[in-house]
């Protein structure tokens, strides 16, 4: 479209800017800012006014000449969010204007608040500032007001290298060639699987591996409704396996059957992945899939 | 064995996030609590017991040997528990052996959690290699001990929504609890999600941080209102067992029986005015009124079902909202053991079961595998 002849822009624009004498007051507060302080002017009642006037806004009496050192926190009485900056502000991220109440002030100073989400911000809240770094003596000294620091992130990150080694190796060179491999304790006369070389109820050694079965009983199970990178969807169904022959159950996933189909006492049996890609690993296992036996009768 | 009393109790109040205290901070506000109940100060404690469920929580690594000097043990024994989830119990319990032991007058056993630091879920579903449980978080693993108990008792699926809502509404009561959640009913419970089926949301407990601690004292030693010990115990089994029954352990009943023999106990339902039960999924209270033997076999859904355990039943449970309403872990367990010795001193307040006189404290951890308890009662035994 045709600009409009009849439609012009107009800057109004005092080349170099306006100056502005500050006085002996706000002067001195401006000076303390370019040295990284806050300072308020003290009133003959004993109030701290900060930003600080010549005189109390409240009597127009002059204000003592006692400067107090202030914050440099403090916090926010009232705010409001800025969603888009403009031209001019002080940040070029949404942000916060805020009252703030400085440490030891009994005024607020108007100034923007950066938190990482409008979420935190709250009347109440501890705020800091975030200095610039070559303070010129003007109020842009301050870039901004961040939240107090309340927390960090410590990164704890332990690496081991784990050996499977003894009755588990055993039990995995088992697993490998497609085959549960228990052992009976000949004291307790009770088969566990997997295959461990001590049994965990009188520590009597278990010598000899014993070949199970890839068929069981479902004894109990959870659905589970949470996502987890082990199983294939939502929701999955984690069972109690017993293996037959077995007196102690395996926890395993539970496939080709809808979650809400598994039952206790249903006959299942491992689907194995095909020879070729078989590992030492559990994962040689897909999961158990339902045999459609009749349900075992559970006591 | 020497006579030992709770003097002191502190707890801070429990919330999803502590933002404002550090871990230092977070114990040292229920430790203070505990000697201001006590009329005591670090000076005249002897000993403290650190309790706190797995490092991975917070991921600081021995946390006792930096939270030493916050509780006032600089110069003097200091040692931490760790028992799972019941370590809340058995802190209590270790600290009360070295009184009746003979060992100390006064020891302070303060236990904490501070899981907003990381994730539970995470912390206990670490996925070791070579293993594929396949389990997801604690419920996870007691969702199908929950299904086995239905089963078994053919208790109505309702049952597991009755506990949900009466814990919460005694949290209502407790100033320190952490979920309030008014107008909570039935209704409400079925409507959330299932999670672990048949565990649904609001049947689960909270993540929470917290800190509770206690003051233990000899007889001699003994300030203001004392609760008195009748008995303590301790057991375990292994988790992986042939034959072991995951619904109702043995290492439970073996813990009641003897805590019950210490007390004098025959009939923990009539003799027994208020228990502090570890449950952190609402099943886990029929389930548990079984194993400790306050009803039969396959008995203990229709105890809940009749309202008995309810705070104006004849043996409430969990007065105090239990697990179900505030769940620091580590602290989960003494909370527990404090709230009983608090029913017992007349000093719980809003959710005081009248004329309490003997109290259960109850814990357990692990895959149900860790079991504390205690006994105290209003008068000396």
């Amino acid at each position: 479209m045709p600009s409009d002849p009849l439609v012009a822009q107009h800057v109004l624009e005092f080349p170099g800017g306006y100056t502005r004498t500050t006085g002996p007051v706000i002067g001195r507060f401006l000076s303390e800012l370019r040295g990284r302080r806050i300072v308020g002017a003290r009133t003959a009642e004993g109030r701290v006014l900060v930003p600080p006037l010549e005189y109390d806004p409240a009597t127009g009496e002059p204000v003592t000449g006692e400067y107090v050192e202030v914050g440099p926190a403090g916090t926010v009485t009232a705010w409001a969010w800025v969603h888009e900056p403009l031209d001019g502000h002080p940040l070029d991220r949404p942000f916060a204007w805020a009252l703030i109440k400085l440490d030891g002030a009994d005024t607020a100073l108007v100034h923007a608040v950066c938190p990482e989400h409008p979420k935190a911000m709250e009347a109440g809240m501890r705020v800091w500032p975030i200095w610039r770094d070559q303070p010129t003596g003007h109020i842009t000294d301050i870039s901004y007001f961040a939240p107090e620091v309340t927390k960090i992130v410590s990164n704890v990150r332990s690496e081991y290298r784990l050996q499977a080694g003894g009755a588990l190796r055993v039990f995995f060179e088992g697993i490998q060639r497609g085959v549960f491999l228990g052992g009976r304790c000949d004291q307790c006369d009770k088969v566990y699987v997997p295959y461990r070389a001590a049994c965990p109820e009188c520590g009597g050694v278990i010598p000899e591996t014993r070949e199970l079965p890839d068929t069981g009983t479902i004894t109990t199970f959870a659905i589970n409704n949470l996502p987890d990178p082990r199983a294939p969807q939502v929701p999955f169904v984690s069972a109690y396996i017993l293996l037959d022959h077995a007196d102690i159950p395996m926890i395993a996933l539970i496939g080709d059957v809808p979650a809400h189909e598994v039952r206790q006492g249903m006959r299942v049996k491992a689907v194995w992945v095909p020879e070729s890609e078989r590992t030492a690993s559990m994962a040689n296992i897909r999961w158990f899939a339902p045999t459609g036996e009749p349900d075992v009768e559970l006591s | 064995m020497n006579r030992c009393a709770v003097i002191g109790v502190g707890q801070t109040h429990y919330t999803t996030r502590r933002r404002d205290v550090s871990i230092a901070g977070l114990v040292r506000e229920a430790a203070l609590r505990a000697l201001e109940d006590a009329g005591l100060t670090f000076k005249d404690i002897d000993a403290v017991v650190i309790g706190k469920a797995p490092d991975l929580f917070e991921g600081v690594m021995m946390p006792e040997a930096y939270l030493a000097d916050a509780l006032g043990a600089a110069g003097k024994p200091m040692m931490r528990v760790h028992t799972a989830g019941s370590v809340g119990g058995s802190t209590a319990l270790v600290g009360a052996s070295l009184i009746q032991g003979g060992v100390h007058d006064r020891v302070l056993v303060v236990a904490f959690e501070k899981q907003s630091e990381s994730n539970a879920t995470w912390a206990l579903s670490t996925h070791l290699p070579f293993s594929s449980s396949l389990v997801v978080g604690a419920g996870g693993y007691f969702a199908p001990h929950i299904r086995e108990y239905m089963r078994r008792s053919a208790a109505p699926d309702h049952i597991g929504t009755l506990v949900a809502v009466k814990d919460r509404l005694n949290a209502l009561k407790n100033p320190y609890a952490h979920l309030k959640i008014p107008g909570i009913d039935q209704k409400m419970v079925e409507s959330t999600p299932m999670l672990w089926e048949p565990i649904r949301y609001l049947e689960t407990c909270p993540s929470s941080d917290g800190a509770c601690a206690m003051v233990l004292s000899s007889e001699s030693a003994v300030t203001g209102t004392p609760a008195w010990v009748h008995g303590t115990a301790m057991r375990s089994e292994p988790i992986f067992r042939a034959s072991r029954d995951t619904v109702s352990p043995q290492a439970g009943k073996d813990c009641a029986a003897d805590v019950y023999r210490q007390a004098g106990i025959a009939d923990p339902r009539r003799q027994i005015d208020v228990a502090e039960t570890y449950v952190p999924f609402s099943w886990y209270e029929p389930m548990w009124l079984e194993n400790l033997g306050f009803a039969a076999e396959g008995e203990g859904w229709k105890l809940t079902e009749s309202g008995a355990t309810a705070l104006d039943g004849d043996i409430p449970w969990n007065a105090s909202g239990g697990v179900l309403s505030s769940n620091p872990i580590g602290a989960s367990g003494l909370i527990r053991f404090a709230e009983a010795a608090l029913q017992v001193r007349g000093m719980a307040g809003e959710h005081q079961v009248d004329g309490a006189r003997t109290a259960l404290g109850h814990a357990y951890g692990g895959g149900a595998q860790f079991f504390a308890m205690w006994i105290v009662g209003r008068e000396k035994l």
